[in-house]
């Protein structure tokens, strides 16, 4: 556990399905299947020797020699990227959903945006409005704590897991593989992963999705994309939510574009409140061509 | 918030391709516009070695500086955030440096082979 930024353990993870067909073996479809023959193919060893420690790690000796003697260290050259565990992971969650024809939309905010809000509405009236015709809706929650969020989708008519991180701020490669087995969404499913609210870490985390969505809200202010840089230039689209309240607060719709494209040129952005239904059509075209 | 999961996933891979060995040194390369904050890393290597390999170990993080250029008028400039915008007033620009994210080396002990 990290003292400074209270980041927790993978142990500490829980996932728990909200529904789940009966008759299932989640082991038997999900990414892990194929996940674990392939784990080790990149992987060289740098050495084959076997050889013996007979000094106790940390001890006196073994300190002193570290300390004093850098001419006995071998240096082995690595040029692995610090994020390769979770991306090789993320990799196979692409493949797999690629495989199942399944698109993963990844949406990230800070908490209270209205995620859940524009997911429980997209439930209710996507077909109205989309012609992607996807086989089923279905969602994977981020939360630190509590299946809210899961019972809310399960209650707007689809399918929900929920991750609980404990103390992490963001969902991980590991922790939606896991995810996707227990859910075990139908080919052709349009899969929404809901992010732990925070505009800072998920930024930096590939789970295999197909789009990195921001959700804003105007209550928020608009200098957010300045703020949280790295949240803002990975996006594939910015949903500007609660454009209800637009009149009661000064959210500057045209700087916070301006400042969303100095960072990610190519962004699209959708305004449009959930709430009143504003614009709502403009989200289902975004969706249909993914 | 991030580098303690970031830290503990370098921890993995390098008690993995160094087979059990002893480490010393863990050389890192981090981009200063890669979003991740090297003295929070420092921070969170000892909690995230103890009891490995790696326990003791120095971490020793390269910085790599920002660097960015125009694809209108060609020059290459420094960039010390993620705005894209050259001197020249293009935001037609690509970044060239400063994203890295790297664990390109480690010290062990030498084998002690009879
Ligand atoms: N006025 C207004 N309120 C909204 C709108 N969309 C959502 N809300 C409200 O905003 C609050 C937060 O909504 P949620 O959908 O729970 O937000 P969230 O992003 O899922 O929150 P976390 O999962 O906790 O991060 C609720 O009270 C919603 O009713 C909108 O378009 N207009
Ligand atoms: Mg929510
Ligand atoms: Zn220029």
């Amino acid at each position: 556990m990290c003292l400074t930024c209270g980041c927790g353990d993978e142990e500490n993870v829980r996932v728990t399905t909200i529904d789940r067909p009966a008759g299932l073996d989640p082991a038997e479809s999900g990414p892990a299947a194929t996940a674990a023959p392939a784990q080790h193919h990149d992987h060289h060893h740098p050495h084959q020797h076997n050889h013996h420690h007979d000094r106790g790690p940390g001890s006196d000796q073994d300190q002193h020699a570290r300390l004093h003697h850098p001419a006995d260290l071998e240096r082995i050259e690595l040029g692995v990227s610090l994020l390769a565990k979770n991306d090789h992971l993320a990799e196979h969650n692409r493949n797999w959903l690629a495989g199942h024809n399944i698109v993963a939309v990844n949406l990230m905010s800070s908490p209270g945006s209205g995620k859940t809000s524009l997911l429980e509405r997209t439930i209710t009236e996507h077909a109205q409005f989309d012609h992607a015709g996807w086989s089923e809706v279905c969602v994977i929650e981020g939360d630190q704590e509590t299946v809210f969020d899961a019972e809310r989708i399960r209650r707007a008519g689809a399918r929900a897991v929920q991750v609980n991180t404990g103390a992490g701020c963001h969902l991980d490669a590991p922790m939606v593989q896991r995810a996707i087995e227990m859910l075990d969404p139908r080919p052709g499913a349009l899969l929404f992963v809901e992010n732990v609210g925070n505009l800072v870490c998920p930024a930096l985390f590939d789970i295999g999705e197909r789009a990195k969505v921001v959700v804003i809200s105007v209550t928020e202010g608009d200098d957010k994309p300045l703020k949280y840089p790295q949240m803002f230039s990975a996006a594939d689209l910015v949903v500007i939510n609660k454009t209800d309240l637009l009149p009661y607060v000064d959210f500057d719709l045209e700087r916070f574009a301006e400042q969303s494209r100095s960072l990610n040129p190519g962004v699209s952005i959708i305004a449009l409140s959930v709430r009143d239904g504003t614009n709502m059509t403009a989200w289902y075209e975004w969706l249909s061509r993914r | 918030m991030h580098e303690l999961a970031i830290i503990s996933g370098v921890v993995d891979m390098v008690v993995e391709r160094t087979a059990g060995r002893r480490v010393a040194t863990v050389h890192l390369q981090v981009g200063q516009l890669s979003g991740v904050v090297a003295d929070a890393m420092l921070f969170c290597f000892e909690i995230a070695t103890a009891g490995t390999a790696l326990d003791g170990a120095t971490l020793q993080i390269d910085p790599v500086p920002g660097r960015a250029a125009c694809r209108t008028c060609g020059q290459d400039f420094g960039v010390d955030d993620l705005i894209l915008l050259c001197p020249c007033g293009s935001a037609d620009v690509r970044i060239t440096a400063g994203r890295e994210l790297l664990v390109t080396a480690v010290e062990v002990e030498a084998k002690s082979c009879a």
